[in-house]
């Protein structure tokens, strides 16, 4: 047995202290789960290289670094303080939580149609107690993963959104999170769930952004119950600044006939990974999970996939595609697990990288564990180089080398949009990889 | 217009142009043919600025300038455009975008406005028309998916676009049926001017039926053995390649 560290020590005692509090919130109820959550972290520890499912990734830093718990919002933040983050030029209903907190004041949702429900967890945590009862914590897995446990133990606010059976949303539920860390090392825990009734079809939006520049860990864990037949989309965008530490989870649990599909764009953070982990329960339900992950510099980016096909009749489709700068690392895991009794299951997997530099690198793993026998599992890696016979093709029309590597770029990227609906959110996503494009450019004219 | 003197190239220490001399003036058509392996597609490249081929001798003088200095998307702002012998395909960017990117940078270059897609798209459509491209290609990516003959005719079109002052077809004709092949000439003709040359790159004589040469250079070896006018296609047809060859070995052997 490893010997506790120090910083799961500290994480132990600061659950001391809030849990206490917590108790005092009428939030009683949930301290069974937070205090079983936080006893299969002291058991599991922070993962190590070890450990198959973190290979890639060396989570030292993080385990290392004592972080203080944030337990106030930003309620001095100004509309204005967010100016640069509401470009998003997207009608939606926008919820905006600061370190993890949700702020009304900052947020401009209220208009919102019919029975759909969207609140702060915490909010829902004492009025909407038997919703939560039935599925907060009962998907995220805690018991096996630390970072998880973690959220579970000290989760307190975060996005409830609860779409009634049959509901059509037209427009996206967009959540940003904003980070404003400071002098010391900060950590927050934001815990979403997302409940989508039967038949119902909407799009749900998480984009991460830092205030400033200082060190600070986001922890999120997010929550999907998919009802049958429903359609639900969810974008992850993930742009902290290259001094933030994050870890997330998508946990989607899909039922009958439903149809989910989860796009996740990293643009941000020093040290990210990216967890997604749907379960298709229900007979004939398919899930499409497509990314684009864009690291440079130190940046080290890594995508965990755990698609589990528990029923017959499943598809899941996985791409994933990377482009890596500098000297940053990627990670593609691609798991798949097909139970015994999902049959006809039909599940792909795709991870495409390219490497603009030398110094960059990419760790690519499939990883399949079939128990049925009627199945059809595909999967495939590429790593490449920017093709130069392109380039110069390019450039001989009379397109600058510059222009020419990004049109090359954002084209391999196009992959990743035209798997998302025409919509207004898909543009934003374009607009930011093109921004991420352009990012040597804005240098060189500073000069 | 352009002068190439002394040209030696090489590619993995082995040396391919061995020495190339052509002047070509405006309002003239060249055309070089050679066997295969002759360095004619080399000759093109260089001449387009790929970065792959070691230039260890001689120089290229175009419109005054050192061609050789200049990077490729400079010398394409400048006027030479070519025609690839072996179009490349480019996965998701769309032929058209590109082709508007490309002409607004070389408008850009000579300070005119860029054009947007309401003035582009008609321009598009009326150069379509006179290379007679199916619709679907604008819609398409940059070669990708296309026929051999599709390929061929996206360059010319390109070229009918972005109307160059040099323009080097590379073995444009190969490979193409013979309406095809009329459509080309067709384009190739369109472009002649009294301000313009033309090199046109070719295996067989064929092409030159349609898009008659003012001169016929002989590659050979890496060198330009002969040079005549549009008759010597004629000549090569009928004796071809080999005996040229031959000749050439019984001029040169006693020099080396
Ligand atoms: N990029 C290259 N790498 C290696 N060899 C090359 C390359 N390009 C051309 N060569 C060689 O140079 C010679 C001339 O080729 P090329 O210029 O394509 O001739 P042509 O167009 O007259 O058929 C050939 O022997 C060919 O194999
Ligand atoms: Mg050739």
């Amino acid at each position: 047995m490893i010997a506790r560290t120090q910083a799961q020590d500290s994480y132990l005692e600061s659950f001391a202290q809030f849990d206490k509090g917590a108790a005092k919130n009428g939030q009683g109820w949930l301290s069974p789960i937070r205090r079983a959550a936080i006893a299969c972290f002291a058991e599991l520890g922070f993962p190590t290289t070890h450990d198959e499912d973190w290979r890639f990734t060396n989570v030292g830093p993080i385990a290392q670094i004592s972080f203080r718990l944030l337990q106030d919002g930003g309620n001095e933040l100004t509309p204005l303080d967010l100016e640069q983050f509401s470009s998003s030029g997207f009608a939606c209903s926008r919820f905006v939580f600061v370190n993890g907190r949700y702020v009304p004041g900052l947020s401009s949702p209220p208009q919102l149609p019919g029975d759909l429900k969207v609140n702060s967890l915490a909010h829902a945590l004492t009025a909407d107690r038997d919703s939560l009862e039935q599925h907060l914590a009962r998907y995220a897995d805690y018991q096996h993963d630390a970072f998880c446990a973690l959220n579970t133990a000290f989760m307190e606010d975060g996005a409830f959104v609860c779409i009634p059976p049959g509901a059509v949303l037209q427009e996206p539920i967009y959540l940003l999170y904003v980070s404003t860390a400071g002098a010391v090392p900060t950590i927050v825990h934001p815990r979403n769930l997302i409940l989508a009734g039967n038949n119902s079809q909407a799009t749900v939006v998480e984009e991460y952004v830092s205030l400033g520049a200082d060190v600070h860990f986001s922890n999120v864990v997010t929550e999907v119950v998919v009802g049958e037949n429903s359609v639900l989309t969810h974008y992850l965008i993930e742009r902290e600044s290259t001094q933030a530490f994050k870890v997330s989870t998508l946990r989607t649990q899909q039922g009958r006939s439903s149809n989910v599909a989860s796009h996740s764009l990293l643009l941000g953070g020093a040290l990210v990974r990216n967890n997604v982990h749907p379960v298709l329960a229900g007979e004939g339900s398919d899930c499409l999970i497509n990314g684009l992950f864009m690291a440079t510099g130190q940046q080290h980016m890594d995508n965990y996939m755990k698609v589990e096909h528990a029923s017959p009749h499943c598809n899941s489709r996985q791409f994933y595609n990377g482009i890596l700068d500098g000297k940053s690392r990627g990670v593609f895991h691609g798991r798949i697990i097909v139970h015994k009794d999902a049959q006809k299951t039909d599940a792909k997997q795709t991870n495409k990288n390219l490497l603009l530099s030398d110094e960059a690198q990419i760790d690519t793993k499939p990883q399949l564990e079939i128990h049925a026998d009627d199945v059809k599992c595909t999967h495939g890696a590429t790593i490449g180089q920017i093709d130069e016979d392109a380039v110069f093709y390019l450039r001989s029309r009379g397109i600058a080398e510059a222009s020419a590597l990004d049109l090359l770029l954002f084209a391999f990227a196009s992959e990743n949009f035209q798997r998302m609906k025409a919509e207004p959110i898909r543009s934003y996503l374009q607009e930011l990889v093109k921004q991420w494009l352009s990012r040597g450019k804005l240098l060189e004219e500073a000069r | 217009m352009l002068e190439i003197k002394n040209l030696h190239v090489k590619v993995d220490k082995q040396e391919i142009l061995r020495g190339v001399h052509l002047k070509v003036s405006a309002g003239e058509v060249h055309s070089i043919m050679g066997p295969n392996g002759s360095g004619k597609s080399t000759l093109a490249l260089v001449l387009a600025g790929r970065e792959t081929y070691e230039i260890t001798a001689g120089e290229v003088i175009y419109e005054g300038k050192n061609l050789l200095q200049m990077a490729p998307e400079e010398r394409a702002c400048e006027g030479v455009f070519l025609a690839f012998q072996y179009p490349v395909e480019v996965p998701g960017v769309n032929n058209i975008y590109f082709l508007k990117a490309a002409l607004n940078a070389i408008r850009k270059h000579h300070g005119l406005d860029e054009l947007d897609a309401m003035d582009f798209l008609p321009l598009v459509k009326e150069k379509m028309k006179l290379l007679g491209m199916d619709d679907q290609l604008q819609n398409r990516a940059v070669n990708e998916g296309f026929s051999g003959g599709e390929k061929k005719r996206n360059e010319i079109f390109q070229m009918a676009v972005l109307e160059p002052r040099l323009a080097i077809l590379d073995e444009t004709d190969s490979g193409l049926d013979i309406d095809a092949l009329k459509i080309v000439a067709n384009g190739v003709n369109a472009l002649r001017s009294p301000q313009r040359a033309i090199i046109v790159v070719t295996h067989y004589q064929r092409l030159l039926n349609y898009v008659v040469p003012d001169f016929v250079h002989v590659m050979v070896d890496g060198r330009i053995l002969k040079s005549g006018g549009k008759e010597l296609a004629l000549e090569l047809e009928e004796k071809g390649y080999a005996r040229l060859e031959a000749e050439s070995q019984a001029v040169t052997s006693p020099r080396t």
